[in-house]
């Protein structure tokens, strides 16, 4: 029993028949073809799928498609402007918050929630506010740090030194 | 501490926190991973698995499977027979199942495939599949399976009579025993490593795509080592006509590997006959609780640790036995010459000369394995061996285990230093990082607070591990898989204007390669690293190479880098000498430039001489800027370091809190310091891992109880805690540019850190060992039967 | 991991969605969250023939306080509880809870009523709501009920819920002056479900006794439990720390934990006292 859906993806109106069945994330993957959105789990424990529902950050592989008709969906893909990269993306590299990547669009597409609420996270609330994204290769130490420059940058405040600090 | 930058910001040569080349891609949503490839007509894959440990096939029905919609072929093992494909090598020349034709051997082991024209159809179709299956007793616990009279579980080896796979030794037998019949003091532990899982955020997957009319196979695949794969590929298959130059093995971006993406998975080889057989490409990517329960272990080992010295505190020996469970066959990831891995370099990071090692591993009704966790061929195992014994015997003398370390620390001056187990350990001077640690951590002032703490009857403990890793397998007299010697190689073609494209035969899993092999080039040649692209992953673009694991790039890829650039160099010297018309004598380099010995004003740019290498170069000489070198390591590089660990210990709950971790590495030389910070971080993280939350665990039927993301746990940002890194450099004397590997040092050094400190912390109640991971349950259970706690 | 097929049906009415109850029975089960319900379609635990998304029936995201009763709607999701005033100033066990449900993501999903109608134990609203002594208001064909929740956990995932009812509001008896709560779980890692949690409201009075306490605690029987010896223990009583003893020692003879892996029986018995202990302690604290 497929039904035809609309959802916008990055500002563009998108209109598909689904099954029922299919996972937001793979209407986004497969359907739609913005792969940046990855999938790292079965269990809505990784995050790597996290996109911007309605501006909420969820784990689009525990959501129907279906449930999206109608919603506006934010991925990584929607995140840089013509004005350049958002704070995040530039953050993240310019930290080196991220290795193989496969985490990161997730990630940041939590953050991004993250510093709509809270402009200006302790360590702490960033850690919690990223616990439900797991990173295998950074150890989240300059993920803290690239959370916390784009926050400075959002703000509109003098960005902290990216340069590397050794005990 | 680095060393001395040699270049400008420009050309970002060693020493430069360069901003990594490969993110623009990877923070914009363009990362290239296996299940972001589409190929027309592409058909998909999904795997039935056993829910049963051990059991006989009695039948496999597929009618039911092959009706639902979308269903395009189910495959069996009795399917594979007919080609002969039902079975292949694994990296350690044993065999393994593809597909089994009458028996499974371990919970989740494959069963069948669903070939389906969706995802959703091949998911559907797995539940249809009927399997009819004869349960059997599973042999779960090695020792058993070792017992006289065990049941046989590999009948399929004919000159098997028992489960024993292999036995190993290192160092010298009669002597130790004999330190051991007379030293003053002898402490011993029985420490379990129990099977954990890298558990990269990727999984793992394939597109096999066979195109019949020429013959040719490309597969694109999440591996570490795509050219090792080639040649296994074409071993497995190359009697039905896929030899190896009709094979192409592409790695595209890799979601983290750690090990796990090594060995060659039943998987993709299902895939890749099925599209030999269909002539279509096939897409397999693994479920989480496929790869968890499935794939590749790490660990599970079983140590019995001696030490043997004097009261007044000098370590005189260590006699070590292992019993290393591999499951169902041995598919670890280890150099032929050594099955135990690198596990003889447990001796660690102190002077003495006796040491017996020996070794035997064993069959099980577990998955196959095992292979690293983030960690150079079992070192994890044996660091956290010797620095548990250490510890151990420290608190055994009544010595600070600081004191202790710093009184039997082999001397900087005693390198190159032969160990007591044959290796050559390049370079270290083990003192300074140690007490670097110390310094930051405030060692005296945490142990003046400990004393305070307990009068008080908190518990706060403080662990230390000084390490020595050995990475950068390795010299070709010693070290090949399945035969072929561990180098790897470098190709270097610089452009006419002066831009440059390299290969290599590594790659990447999140390492940087992209990054530091330019900075690497950049140094040698002054070529700006910017004007550097780095390729990696293809086997029909790179040059062969054993690929990236067990921190071996830098020391072999990076190094032939390096010499690439230097036969370059030479090239380019000849050419500045014809240019500025002078003998190659006389001429100076500085990085980017030739100049005229005490005239330098005339000079000849790197980019002006790679011009004329395609414009006018001197008559003989070859025209254009190319060359390749392959790098056969004269020794492995021996990073080291110092961890301090300080824990709290809510004696309620029992919930440990890691206050604070200090990590001195000594990785020599480094290329950027960034990119060596953000591995030392991960790498630590992938410590507090298995030390505190992370452990496969299996109950006697053989099924696997924690395999989903639910209950195996790894770590979020809350439970990792702010990591302080820092560095002292002794660089290795035999690689080109002085460097060592260093992505695995932190896993290594982590968890033994970690488990002194929690030991440490309730030693006041008698505590003495305790195994990996140490979770508040365990702690709360041991701290119960010394009567510190109660129940109800 | 795909689900199963199924039909789906989005109802713009709460009557349009118990028709559709009435209409598909067993083989049907509602979607609010999704948050339990997917994960255990994907893994092919449930497969349901029909899925009634009840997020378009509108009305039923709320959270007030009116006639004497916090007032929460079904489908308010965890996220609206941890940022709203309301709860994070007059009802900080809420807050306690939600920030330890699963994750920010997860939260901003996950509905407080299917958090209670999935009847599961090792679900962290239970106990609060027991601790809370709320009511569950439960509409079907013939109009709402009212469940006190001390009635609404029957066993193993199953409630007080038939399977032509839908659970649409929580209400919760607007605390007296000089009440405090607080809940708290031990988890083996952020966002895990609780090895064991306490949830502990009460009211000192003018005179300084104890004239309401609530005791619940999660993931230690097969259904969410309340501490009721624990709380007579309390119960008219000036609190002292030997009753706080007491009723932490009761609570952990009275629960009845399972062997699994987050620990044996006799560890999370241990830890219940423990946190019955301390949760009482901050209770009172708040109660100030």
């Amino acid at each position: 029993m497929e039904k035809e859906i609309t959802v916008t993806l990055n500002g563009d109106p998108k209109t598909v028949t689904v099954e029922p069945r299919l996972l937001l994330v793979h209407l986004i993957r497969e359907n739609l073809n913005a792969t940046g959105t990855h999938i790292g789990c079965d269990t809505s424990n990784c995050g790597a799928c996290t996109v911007l529902l309605d501006g909420k950050s969820v784990k689009s592989c525990t959501i129907l498609a279906i449930q999206a008709n109608g919603k506006k969906i934010t991925t990584v893909e929607g995140l840089a402007t013509a004005a350049g990269l958002h704070p995040l993306q530039e953050g993240f590299k310019e930290n080196h918050a991220l290795h193989c990547g496969f985490c990161t669009p997730g990630m940041m597409m939590r953050a991004v929630e993250l510093l709509e609420k809270n402009p200006n996270p302790t360590e702490e609330e960033i850690r919690r506010g990223i616990s439900g994204n797991l990173c295998r290769c950074t150890g989240y130490n300059n993920i803290v740090k690239a959370i916390q420059y784009a926050g400075a940058k959002l703000r509109g405040e003098k960005l902290p030194s990216t340069e590397p600090v050794f005990v | 501490m680095i060393q001395e930058r040699k270049t400008s910001k420009e050309i970002s040569g060693m020493g430069h926190s360069m901003k990594r080349k490969e993110d623009g891609r990877f923070i914009q949503g363009k990362g290239h991973y296996v299940d972001d490839i589409k190929l027309d007509g592409m058909l998909y894959m999904d795997i039935v698995r056993s829910p049963y440990a051990y059991a006989k096939i009695k039948s496999i029905k597929i009618e039911k499977a092959m009706a639902t919609p979308g269903v395009v072929a189910v495959v069996t093992g009795r399917d594979l027979e007919k080609y002969n494909l039902h079975w292949m090598p694994t990296l350690m020349s044993d065999t393994q199942m593809v597909l089994p034709t009458d028996t499974v051997m371990y919970q989740a082991q494959e069963v069948a495939a669903v070939i389906a024209t969706s995802r959703y159809a091949a998911a559907d179709g797995v539940e249809a599949v009927e399997v009819e299956y004869e349960v059997m007793k599973p042999l779960m616990d090695p020792y058993k399976a070792l017992a006289p009279g065990a049941p046989l579980l590999r009948p399929d080896k004919k000159d098997k009579k028992d489960n024993h796979i292999w036995h190993w030794e290192a160092g010298d037998r009669k002597k130790t025993d004999k330190l051991f019949e007379t030293a003053e003091v002898k402490v011993k532990e029985e420490i379990y490593l129990p099977r954990i899982h890298v558990a990269s955020i990727e999984t793992c997957g394939c597109v096999a795509s066979y195109d019949k009319v020429n013959n040719y196979l490309t597969m694109y695949m999440t591996t570490q080592a795509p050219h090792a794969i080639r040649t296994v590929i074409a071993l497995v298959a190359g009697h039905v006509g896929l030899t190896e130059e009709k094979i192409r093995v592409i790695s595209p971006d890799i979601g983290g590997g750690f090990g796990g993406k090594v060995p060659v998975y039943p998987g993709y080889v299902i895939a890749i006959a099925v599209s030999f057989l269909v002539g279509k490409p096939v897409k397999w990517i693994e479920d989480r609780s496929e790869n968890l329960q499935a794939d590749s272990f790490a660990r599970d080992y079983h140590i019995t640790a001696e030490m043997a010295g004097t009261k007044a505190g000098k370590i005189q020996g260590i006699r070590f036995k292992v019993l290393a469970d591999h499951g169902y066959t041995d598919a670890a990831a280890n150099p032929s010459k050594y099955p135990l891995g690198l596990f003889s370099i447990c001796t660690g990071s102190y002077d003495y000369d006796t040491a017996f090692i020996e070794s035997d591993a064993v069959y099980t009704n577990k998955p196959p394995g095992g292979v690293a966790y983030r960690c150079s061929f079992r070192v994890t195992e044996a660091v956290h061996a010797i620095e548990r014994i250490t510890d151990k015997f420290a608190a055994t003398i009544g010595k600070d285990p600081a004191a202790f370390r710093m009184q039997n620390f082999i001397k900087k001056e005693q390198f190159p230093w032969k160990s007591p187990t044959g290796w050559t350990y390049d370079s270290g001077d083990y003192a300074p990082a140690l007490q670097k640690a110390m310094d930051v951590i405030g060692y005296d002032k945490m142990r003046k607070e400990q004393v305070e703490k307990r009068k008080k009857g908190e518990i706060m403990g403080i662990g230390i591990c000084s390490f020595t890793e050995i990475v950068g397998a390795g010299p070709s007299k010693d070290f090949d898989i399945l035969g072929i010697k561990m180098f790897d190689s470098a190709e270097i073609r610089v452009h006419p204007t002066g831009k440059a494209l390299a290969r290599f035969g590594t790659k990447s899993q999140g390492q940087g390669h992209e990054t530091t092999y330019a900075q690497i080039i950049a140094e040698e040649l002054g070529i700006p690293a910017e004007n550097i692209q780095v390729e990696e992953g293809d086997t029909d673009t790179a040059p062969y190479g054993l690929g990236t694991y067990a921190s071996r790039s830098t020391p072999t890829a990076g190094a032939a880098a390096a010499m690439a650039s230097r036969k370059l160099r030479d090239k380019a010297r000849k050419i500045a000498a014809y240019l500025l018309e002078v003998s190659e004598a006389d001429l100076e380099w500085v990085p980017g430039k030739f100049f005229v010995k005490g005239a330098p004003e005339k000079s000849k740019t790197i980019q002006e001489l790679v011009f004329a290498a395609y414009t006018n170069h001197p008559p003989g000489m070859e025209a254009g800027f190319e060359a390749t070198h392959y790098y056969d390591p004269p020794n492995l590089t021996f990073p080291f370091g110092s961890y301090i660990c300080v824990v709290d210990i809510d004696k309620e709950t029992c919930e440990i809190k890691v206050r604070r971790f200090v990590a001195i590495d000594d990785c020599g030389n480094i290329i950027n310091p960034m990119i060596v910070q953000g591995q030392v971080h991960g790498g630590l993280t992938q410590g507090i891992a298995p030390a505190m939350y992370e452990e496969l665990i299996y109950d006697d039927e053989g099924n696997i109880l924690n395999g989903t993301l639910m209950d195996y746990l790894v770590p979020t940002a809350v439970e990792s805690p702010s990591w302080e890194t820092g560095h002292t450099c002794t660089p290795s004397p035999h690689h080109p540019i002085g460097a060592k590997g260093v992505g695995e040092s932190p896993t290594v050094g982590a968890p033994p850190a970690i488990a002194n400190a929690i030991i440490d912390a309730l030693s006041p109640y008698g505590i003495t060992h305790m195994d990996i991971p140490i979770t508040p349950y365990k702690v709360w259970k041991a701290l119960k039967e010394k009567g510190v706690v109660k129940a109800i | 991991m795909i689900p199963a097929p199924f039909d789906y049906s989005l109802p713009a009415t709460l009557p349009e969605a118990l028709a559709l109850l009435k209409k598909h029975g067993d083989d049907a089960k509602i979607l609010a969250g999704g948050h339990s319900l997917l994960p255990m379609m994907k893994l092919r635990l449930a497969s349901p023939k029909h899925i009634i998304d009840i997020n378009n029936i509108p009305g039923l995201s709320y959270v007030k306080e009116e006639g004497g009763f916090l007032k929460i709607g079904a489908l308010t999701k965890e996220v609206m509880l941890e940022e709203s005033d309301i709860i994070r100033t007059k009802y900080p066990i809420f807050t306690d809870a939600s920030r330890l449900i699963a994750d920010p993501q997860v939260r901003n999903m996950g509905t407080i009523g299917g958090n209670i109608a999935h009847g599961d134990a090792a679900n962290d609203h239970p106990a609060v709501m027991l601790a809370l002594r709320a009511e569950v208001v439960i509409t079907g064909a013939k109009g709402q009920r009212n469940v006190p929740i001390d009635e609404f956990f029957f066993g193993f995932y199953s409630t007080a819920i038939q399977k032509d009812e839908i659970l649409t509001e929580i209400k919760i008896p607007t605390p007296a002056k000089g009440s405090g709560g607080a809940y708290h779980k031990l988890e083996r890692k952020m966002g895990d479900y609780a090895t064991a949690g306490v949830a502990v409201q009460l009211t000192v009075d003018s005179k300084g006794s104890c004239s309401y306490i609530g005791i619940a605690l999660t993931n230690v029987n097969a259904t969410p439990l309340r501490a009721k010896r624990s709380e007579a223990v309390l119960k008219g009583n000036k609190i002292t720390d030997a009753l706080i003893e007491q009723a932490a020692q009761l609570a952990a003879e009275d629960c009845n934990p399972s062997q699994d892996l987050r620990g044996d029986e006799e560890y999370k018995r241990a830890m219940i006292k423990v946190l019955v202990n301390r949760m009482i302690r901050k209770a009172q604290d708040r109660a100030k």
